[in-house]
């Protein structure tokens, strides 16, 4: 099993220690704002009190006030000062509290962040990377669990990322950074502390001894527009990013599956190379991912596959989403795609 | 839904909704005596690092200084000198001398749209002569001004317009959506207000390196409604950041009139008051006491006093754009009876009064401006016009998407470039 990430730009030499995916954000972020003078965080709660998440705690103290500092409740106002911002030359790192809370800012970020380089034929661009947890399994409710990854992932001139582990979070996010086009970096909430397996009903496991978990302290990156192959596999392809691909993973171990797994890690440019090379071997093609279904990215990632890779397909392409409803709270298990939902799809696909 | 009926009601009054109406419709005849205006110089200045709350009078004023004897009076006279004042006269009869050519171009066919700033001149020309050059200039669409004031060429401007192989913006922006990063003129966005919390994170960037910098944005009184504009003034107040707010109140947001930004109960000067930021409503006809406004603004700025916002009082005197017909929603008899004049009339009359103009040279600069303009519509000509094959080739679509040319982008422009050669064979350009 392949487990660590496969193409590493810039390796780091240094220590490693076990961070959670928190502290790799923290440590990216620390890293960026120690390296390069025009990196600027804001958003709410992230100051003094370091984020509702933590992943700002200790960086207002070591780089003062007015490097990282707290901002009104407006998301308009967080991306649209990010946008000025980098039109003076700094490279701001927004963090919206939640996802959900993002639809406020979505003028700035797509007619303004994602058009700026365009309509100014370069004059001025906007490097910002938006940094947002997202994802439910958290008892959240409605509005503090969705994914709306296929918002933005539809607008020409924005770049989606989805971390789903500690090391790729640390790498991933220093290359957004340091990105001149702006960045959409959603974080999986589910998976901060620990991976999920599926079973909402077990015991939370925390990342210690994982490998994934091995952070090195120092600069590394990892590219933009590279899958990460879990693990290598031969009956089916599984394509999955941030919380669904652990829980992917466990579901095919516990089937013993010989699936392989890619774990996207960049939806936007997309590794298309790594899917096609992987959908042509197994035949078989399984995208999960929690988001709604109807114009999912899933929608997306089906009609390449079936594009470029139909002569190699045995079976129809299988997609499990989440449900085409709020995020309910009660309900949040049923909602989730969980074992049982991705279980039935790799049944279906290896009978087919 | 279930009407409410005299038996589900109980004695409570019938609620009824309030739609604001403008004054007068077409035909109306207009009468605006009962326009609050202020005599000329009697409005205090307080000193720039005031508190806010020193300038909260001013929001309910309008700041004034020629007065009808074309001479400057009072506090805010700005004390220009003459080469000064001809300057900004100047360029606001190229600007107007500009809007008559670009909108006839529009009617021939050369492009697909313009938008002229007719009357609102001085709210752009002479606020930019307020500011510093390295200052940034955060535009609304109605900004020409600002570009002819920093001494952009008419002829890059025409090039935009008409889209053509020349144009700096590759033919991707709607004629008159400007950028120039040279002159510190931030890229024009069709969306409405979005300029105005980027200015605030433009101001904020600057104080945060220490720089000296600061931003000016430009927005009209129908945007003030946008989120945007609280968002912007809310982090303008919140970080004290050295930021301009120039509301144009034309008193006409296409056929909407100001009552439908609130216009009805408070005036857009006096928003600043529940910010606690400086607030300032100046008469925008009046070329000197839009300067003297907006000098007082960025020095205030500049001494870390914090953000102003000033509502520029004007008229639209034409229409919203080429695509627009005011003599449909208006009465026409507005733009005569507006009380305030036209700017450029006030400052060639001020300096004819001070002996510094005469009718004569006013006339041979209009000839001189014309011709300026015309000579650029022809320099533009030779890079053609919209929609005559002179464009950009077809690769620059898809380039500046993103930094670099992801592998989907590329794809799709082999296809634009496979249907070009299907639809122009043997035509050697891309």
């Amino acid at each position: 099993m392949n487990q660590m990430a496969s193409e590493v730009a810039t390796e780091s030499t240094g220590d490693v220690r076990e961070m959670n995916m928190i502290e790799a954000i923290n440590s990216a972020l620390d890293i960026m704002l120690e390296r390069d003078p025009d990196v600027i965080l804001l958003g709410e709660d992230i100051g003094y009190f370091g984020g509702v998440f933590r992943c700002t705690a200790g960086l207002q103290e070591k780089y003062g006030k007015t490097r990282v500092f707290d901002t009104p409740i407006s998301e308009c106002g967080i991306i649209g000062v990010a946008v000025g911002m980098g039109a003076y030359g700094l490279r701001p790192v927004p963090e919206i509290q939640f996802a959900d809370y993002i639809y406020p800012g979505l003028d700035q970020l797509v007619s303004e962040a994602a058009r700026l380089r365009y309509r100014s034929a370069a004059e001025f661009i906007a490097p910002m990377t938006v940094r947002s947890p997202f994802g439910g399994g958290i008892f959240g409710g409605q509005t503090h669990s969705q994914s709306p990854e296929s918002i933005f992932t539809h607008v020409s001139g924005l770049k989606t990322v989805v971390p789903s582990t500690p090391y790729d979070a640390k790498g991933l996010l220093i290359s957004c950074i340091e990105d001149n086009d702006p960045v959409i970096f959603f974080e999986p909430k589910r998976i901060y502390n620990g991976p999920f397996d599926g079973y909402y009903d077990k015991p939370a496991k925390s990342w210690k001894g994982f490998p994934q978990a091995q952070v090195p302290t120092d600069y590394y990156k990892i590219p933009l527009g590279k899958a990460r192959t879990v693990r290598e596999g031969e009956a089916l392809t599984i394509l999955a990013y941030g919380t669904m691909v652990h829980v992917v993973e466990s579901v095919a171990r516990e089937k013993g599956v010989d699936a392989e797994i890619l774990d996207l890690r960049t939806l936007v440019p997309l590794d298309i190379e790594a899917i096609e090379a992987s959908v042509e071997k197994t035949g078989k093609c399984l995208i999960v991912h929690e988001a709604t279904r109807t114009s999912g990215f899933g929608s997306e990632l089906s009609a390449l596959v079936q594009e470029r890779c139909f002569y190699h397909l045995e079976a129809p392409i299988e997609r499990v989403t989440g449900f085409d409803t709020p995020y309910p709270h009660s309900l949040e298990w049923a909602y989730f795609p969980g074992p049982v939902r991705i279980g039935e799809a790799i049944d279906k696909l290896l009978e087919a | 839904m279930a009407r409410a009926t005299d038996e589900t009601g109980s004695n409570r009054p019938r609620l009824a909704l309030h739609v604001p109406e403008p004054r007068y419709r077409p035909g109306d005849t207009v009468d605006f005596s009962d326009l609050d205006i202020p005599e000329p110089g009697r409005q205090p200045r307080p000193d720039e690092a005031c508190e806010a709350k020193e300038t909260f009078p001013l929001c309910n004023d309008l700041i004034r200084v020629l007065g009808d004897d074309h001479q400057a009076h009072g506090p805010w006279d700005p004390r220009l000198d003459a080469d000064t004042l001809r300057k900004m006269l100047r360029e606001m009869a190229l600007v107007r001398a500009f809007d008559n050519r670009m909108y006839r171009a529009q009617r021939q066919g050369k492009t697909s749209f313009y938008m002229k700033c007719t009357g609102e001149e001085a709210t752009s020309v002479c606020a930019t002569h307020a500011l510093d050059g390295d200052d940034m200039i955060f535009p609304s669409y109605r900004q020409q001004g600002c570009l002819i004031a920093r001494g952009y060429e008419p002829v890059e401007m025409i090039n935009q317009i008409y889209s053509n192989k020349a144009d700096k913006l590759k033919g991707r922006q709607l004629p008159i959506m400007y950028c120039s990063k040279r002159l510190n003129f931030f890229s024009i966005s069709g969306n409405l207000a979005t300029q105005l919390p980027q200015a605030t994170g433009f101001a904020m960037a600057s104080a945060s390196k220490g720089d000296s910098r600061i931003a000016a944005t430009w927005v009209g009184e129908g945007s003030t409604a946008e989120g945007d504009f609280h968002s912007a003034l809310t982090f303008a107040t919140v970080y004290q950041a050295p930021v301009i707010f120039n509301v144009i109140n034309n008193q006409w947001a296409i056929s909407s009139f100001s009552g439908f930004a609130g216009a009805e109960r408070a005036t857009f000067a006096a928003r600043a008051i529940g910010y606690g930021m400086a607030g300032l409503r100046v008469d925008g006809n009046d070329p000197l006491a839009v300067f003297a406004a907006e000098r007082w603004a960025a020095d205030r700025a500049r001494a870390n006093a914090g953000p102003t916002l000033i509502e520029h009082f004007t008229y639209r005197a034409e229409g919203h754009s080429t695509s627009d017909d005011p003599s449909a929603y208006r009465s026409a008899e507005e733009r005569e009876e507006w009380p305030l004049g036209d700017p450029v009339t006030r400052l060639k009359r001020h300096l004819i009064a001070l002996g510094e103009w005469s009718k004569e040279q006013h006339e041979v600069m209009d000839d001189e401006l014309d011709a300026q303009v015309r000579a650029a519509m022809k320099e533009a000509e030779k890079n053609g016009i919209l929609g005559h094959g002179l464009h950009h080739p077809f690769h620059t679509m898809f380039e500046d998407v993103f930094e670099e040319l992801p592998w989907h982008l590329r794809e799709q422009a082999e296809q634009a470039i496979r249907e070009r050669r299907i639809k122009f064979p043997g035509d050697p350009a891309e």
